[in-house]
């Protein structure tokens, strides 16, 4: 899976977790950018995201996320380990 | 985790579209409630259940009828994170026909919001408090080997348990839902545990023990978390990093699960369990094709893996019927051949006797089933049909969506399971009369016949050799009386829905005159078949709050007797003027004359539909009918004894 990929997928992602269609994921985008993306909907979010790519994230990696960027960084790590 | 319960899979799964659908019914001007409920019958994970149930917040803040769901209101008191619940709870009491509003307060609240009066949850008047709280929230002490610590550690857990539920029946007089307690998958000695007194596994066993006899005793209702956890296990159950991160006190891909047990709880005290279970035959009941594999060709033995799995089927569907579940048979046969195995196969379970309505032909399935359920006089929503063939089940679903069609996996030995987890049939209490249910719908059928014989009416009921029992409202009638009033729908001339406690206050209060009525015939006991309120709202005359009957009894002139003994009543206590309304509800046009025929005059009719009514008690002479009258308990029998 390439980076395009998964920026595609996590578009799919967002847009069903904060049912907003509008939404297109990019890597300097942030909770601030997002309307109704608090600590909740982060949980509910980080849980989709496992569940969507079959991993699942330390709560370590998951409290170092800033931006998408990271995230993306994140789950690259794991497709290509 | 088991796909079976994690993901609903007797649910149908959700369709592409679903997203389209559910800003379709947003943007619609039609009344939401039964698109919604379409929509929540699939199986929804957690952002779909998010999205559906704010869908039916934004009707219900725009105040958009969410008919024919059925309001109801409840608290959630709990110490995790609820806020991903909250809504999956919302969307999933769609499913089950419930319009639920929750309130919820702040995190972590439990004492204060039960035992302030004017707390948040108090205030709101809500029809249920759940009380969602883990084992975290109990004070456990540990004293492993030591008996009477132990034994102070349980009574103290129960004793919170109880001062949160005086303090909520005190304040709100709400039905109080509690939790079981799921252990911690970790041990301490290892097996030891579960026999050492004051380990945390053998404290949480006796607490969950005397919490299931504590809510049996007093009304109130458990929701077997313990159990659920136990079905799904443990480990999978408690997810530690998500409490670390989040106080999520268990696993986020099993909220979907829970939610639906918490929805068919509520559906439950609302009366909406289903009733009746209708069974195909042919690869459901038995294996194989009884028209082309012929008698000895079905596979229905023990020792034969396939027909083990059937019987299973056929174990299950006797052990709902000595419940109280009417069962039901629709199988694309001939009847001959259909009814071959009940009457000549060694191995069958089920016999012709079981059956209530038997319904073999080449006609489709949704025609059986409607005749199926006018035969009962039971409801659609009332039925649920076992078939393992995806094209009925398919066909049932789109023209009777009322039925519940669980979906079947390939493997007929999961046929059963399935059915069972699917949870149709939840009740939250059980009533002597319960036991008895399947049968009188069975006699039903034989009157219906006798009916046909003797020809007149009077001359049938006076053959019936009725004797018709009168009391007023006490403990022992409490649990069917509640029962009734929740699930009653044709024959209720208000509809109006208590709860335990209230029914409760209903029987103590003075001012309130009750009746439950009880018909026996030639048949056998029907048990309860009717429950009366009169509030007296002002000197001198009864409001009739409530008045409904089971439908067992249509025809048999029980209202007239009903009306006789409440004129009775109201003679002795001075009432001189009976008043009473019909609230016309989507299942109750049944009763739209009932006040007319008993010879009330109508004294208004509002645009709606509902009718007010009066009666001058004094000349009113309502007709008799041929049955013995026993009148039991009330106070002025007392009194005209003392006197």
């Amino acid at each position: 899976m390439d980076e395009g990929q998964i920026y595609a997928r996590l578009t799919e992602i967002f847009q069903d977790v904060f049912d907003e269609d509008s939404i297109v994921v990019t890597p300097a985008l942030t909770a601030k950018d997002v309307d109704g993306w608090d600590s909740l909907n982060h949980i509910r979010l980080i849980l989709t995201v496992e569940k969507a790519f079959k991993m699942k994230f330390s709560t370590s990696e998951i409290g170092s996320l800033q931006r998408v960027g990271d995230l993306v960084a994140l789950i690259q790590s794991r497709v290509q380990a | 985790m088991n796909p079976l319960y994690a993901e609903l899979q007797w649910l149908p799964r959700v369709p592409d579209d679903f997203s389209d659908r559910l800003k379709a019914v947003r943007n619609s001007a039609d009344p939401p409630g039964g698109a919604l409920q379409a929509l929540a019958s699939y199986f929804l994970d957690l952002n779909q259940l998010n999205k559906l149930a704010k869908t039916i917040e934004k009707a219900r803040a725009a105040r958009a009828s969410l008919d024919p769901l059925t309001p109801f209101r409840l608290a959630v008191l709990s110490n995790s994170t609820i806020d991903l619940i909250v809504p999956a709870l919302v969307a999933s009491a769609a499913r089950h026909g419930i319009a639920l509003e929750v309130i919820q307060p702040s995190y972590d609240q439990v004492a204060q919001e039960a035992l302030t009066p004017d707390s948040k949850v108090n205030s709101s008047k809500p029809d249920a408090v759940l009380l969602a709280i883990d084992y975290r929230a109990l004070p456990l002490k540990l004293s492993p080997g030591d008996a009477d610590t132990a034994s102070a550690t349980v009574q103290g857990a129960i004793g919170c348990l109880q001062a949160l539920r005086d303090g909520i029946k005190a304040n709100s007089n709400a039905v109080c839902i509690f939790h079981t307690f799921a252990p911690p998958a970790e041990m301490l000695f290892g097996s030891l545990d579960r026999a050492l007194k004051g380990t945390r596994r053998n404290l949480l066993d006796e607490i969950n023990r005397e919490l299931a006899d504590f809510t049996l005793a007093s009304g109130d209702v458990l929701l077997d978390v313990a159990g659920i956890a136990e079905t799904v296990g443990l480990a999978d159950w408690h997810n530690t990093q998500l409490w670390n991160m989040a106080k999520f006190s268990f696993s986020d891909e099993l909220i979907p699960l829970y939610a639906d047990h918490v929805a068919r709880t509520v559906a439950a005290i609302r009366g909406k369990s289903r009733k009746a279970l209708i069974l195909d035959l042919d690869n459901t009941v038995w294996g194989g094709v009884i028209g082309d594999d012929g008698l000895d060709g079905i596979q229905i033995a023990q020792g034969d893996a396939r027909g083990e799995a059937h019987l299973a089927v056929q174990h299950l569907a006797l052990d709902l019927r000595q419940r109280g579940i009417v069962l039901a048979v629709s199988s694309k046969n001939t009847d001959e051949a259909a009814r071959e195995p009940f009457e000549k196969h060694p191995e069958m379970l089920l016999k012709l006797d079981h059956i209530a309505v038997f319904q073999a032909n080449w006609n489709d399935k949704a025609t059986n089933i409607q005749a199926i359920a006018d035969e009962l006089s039971l409801g659609l929503d009332a039925m649920v049909f076992l078939d393992d063939n995806p094209v009925e089940r398919g066909l049932v679903r789109k023209l009777l969506p009322q039925v519940a069609v669980p979906e079947l996996p390939e493997e007929p030995a999961y046929y059963a399971r399935t059915l069972a987890a699917a949870g149709y049939f939840e009740a939250v209490a059980f009533a002597g009369e319960d036991l008895k249910r399947a049968g009188f719908y069975q006699d039903n059928a034989k009157r219906a016949t006798l009916q046909k014989q003797v020809g007149g009416v009077d001359a049938y009921l006076a053959s019936l050799d009725m004797t018709i029992t009168f009391q007023p409202f006490d403990a022992t009638g409490r649990a069917r009386i509640v029962q009734l009033i929740n699930k009653s729908n044709q024959y209720n001339l208000t509809t109006r829905r208590y709860t335990d406690p209230e029914v409760a206050a209903a029987e103590a209060d003075a001012e309130v005159f009750t009746l439950q009525v009880r018909l026996a015939d030639m048949f056998g006991d029907n048990g309860m078949i009717s429950v009366v309120i009169c509030r007296s709202l002002q000197p001198g005359v009864w409001d009739i709050d409530t008045w409904l009957m089971s439908c067992r009894v249509l025809g048999r002139k029980v209202e007239h007797m009903v009306l006789r003994e409440i004129l009775e009543h109201a003679r002795a206590a001075g009432v001189h003027t009976l008043t009473g309304a019909y609230r016309p509800t989507e299942k109750n046009k049944l009763v739209i004359d009932h006040f007319a025929k008993l010879g009330f005059a109508k004294v208004l009719e509002e645009e709606s539909g509902l009718t007010r009514w009066e009666l001058a008690v004094e000349g009113a002479t309502p007709e008799s009918a041929p049955m013995n009258v026993v009148s039991l308990g009330f106070l002025d029998d007392k009194e005209k004894l003392l006197a």
